[in-house]
């Protein structure tokens, strides 16, 4: 029984994967359409030489991405493309979670909450 | 140049890193940053954050297919991923004090030990008995072979956690997946079945990116016309290294693209040493 759960647990997290990617790439490639045709001619010149650090909340750079959506930005739309392909694996992790109480599998339900929480810490900005 | 000459570029340059990653066995991540930034005149944080993109997309695409061949140990890798999490956010934090140069001789450094170690012949060992602290995390476990199942046992889990937590430090610090040291750390230390360990390693390596991509999205490092030639290059360039390695076993290939590593590698060491960075 144990192992029927199992090859279902792994099909789901392997769609999982799988669709992210796929998602995030259409996101992206729209995206790029859109950027392209607004900025392709402007001058790159040093645009990524020199690194300028930000500090955005991630649901303030999440605000800003549908604020840009809506106007039809590029780089907003790939922003979204990147963002689905960054929550990709934890959506899979969820799903472990999932897997593991359904198989009532106690220490790695704690285990699966110990990885969510680190995530949750990079999510709320890091240590930093 | 222009945006569209800029970002055809940078696409056929990850083309060429994901191609080659997939060749050497190194992954694209490793090659995308030397190519940005030696070659494209990018910020090495830039370089970094799109790398770590790169890597998530690589990792997820192949993950995939592993997981459901049923190949790769998910309990290993849910329980390892703690370290390499932890480790993954440790080197954010690192990486906001750390002076670029020594970033980039560091990770010049850890390019030629991936390079070396891709040329180190790998024997499939697979053993059957077990530490008790893998038996009680219930860690071992079967892979599919021809012939059925095969069981293998997992030992020094202490050993393989340790050193996952240096992959995971190294793969937030440099925007690598550090596939070679988890792999070392589970075939190496824990002796688990070659096969098992590089499959669990590609499963871990999304998430251990994740961990840190969150904290560079938040600071900036991931720049979308970057990004989206690179992740897009990268997937396409993987899978026609994929579909040439099914066809062919291209030594001569290997060899050559180690050596164009090596010299990248150099440069990288060599420009850090003189604060070009």
């Amino acid at each position: 029984m144990a192992r029927i759960k199992d090859s279902n647990i792994q099909t789901a997290i392997g769609n999982v994967l799988r669709y992210g990617v796929y998602l995030s790439l259409a996101v992206s490639l729209i995206g790029g359409i859109f950027y392209l045709k607004d900025h392709g001619s402007e001058k790159v010149a040093s645009k990524y030489a020199h690194f300028i650090e930000k500090d955005d909340s991630f649901f303030d750079y999440l605000t800003n991405v549908f604020k840009g959506i809506g106007n039809l930005h590029g780089e907003e739309i790939v922003k979204l493309g990147i963002i689905v392909l960054i929550i990709t694996p934890t959506i899979r992790v969820i799903f472990s979670l999932l897997g593991f109480i359904l198989e009532k599998d106690k220490l790695y339900i704690v285990i699966t909450l110990i990885v969510l929480l680190i995530i949750g810490i990079s999510v709320a900005g890091g240590l930093g | 140049m222009d945006v569209y000459q800029f970002t055809l570029l940078v696409f056929f340059g990850a083309v060429s890193a994901g191609l080659i990653g997939s060749l050497t066995g190194l992954g694209g991540g490793v090659i995308i940053i030397p190519l940005l930034t030696v070659l494209l005149g990018v910020d090495l944080h830039y370089a970094i954050g799109t790398a770590l993109v790169s890597v998530i997309a690589t990792s997820s695409g192949s993950a995939a297919a592993y997981v459901r061949e049923g190949i790769t140990n998910i309990r290993m890798g849910m329980f390892l991923e703690i370290a390499t999490t932890i480790g993954a956010v440790l080197g954010t934090v690192i990486a906001a004090f750390a002076p670029a140069n020594l970033v980039a001789i560091l990770f010049g450094f850890v390019l030629i030990f991936n390079g070396l170690n891709s040329l180190r012949k790998k024997a499939e060992h697979v053993q059957i008995t077990s530490s008790k602290a893998a038996t009680w995390l219930k860690l071992p476990s079967s892979y599919p072979t021809k012939e059925g199942p095969v069981a293998y046992g997992i030992k020094n889990v202490g050993g393989g956690f340790s050193m996952m937590s240096v992959a995971g430090i190294l793969s937030g610090l440099l925007g690598i997946g550090s596939g070679a040291f988890k792999v070392i750390a589970m075939d190496n230390i824990m002796k688990v079945p070659f096969k098992v360990s590089t499959t669990t390693s590609n499963f871990m390596m999304g998430v251990t990116a994740t961990a840190s991509a969150f904290v560079y999205l938040q600071r900036g490092y991931i720049e979308p016309g970057l990004c989206m030639p690179v992740v897009i290059g990268v997937l396409i360039g993987a899978m026609l290294g994929a579909k040439i390695l099914v066809k062919s076993n291209p030594k001569k290939l290997r060899l050559f693209f180690s050596v164009v590593i090596l010299l990248l590698a150099i440069n990288m060491i060599y420009n850090g040493f003189n604060h070009k960075f």
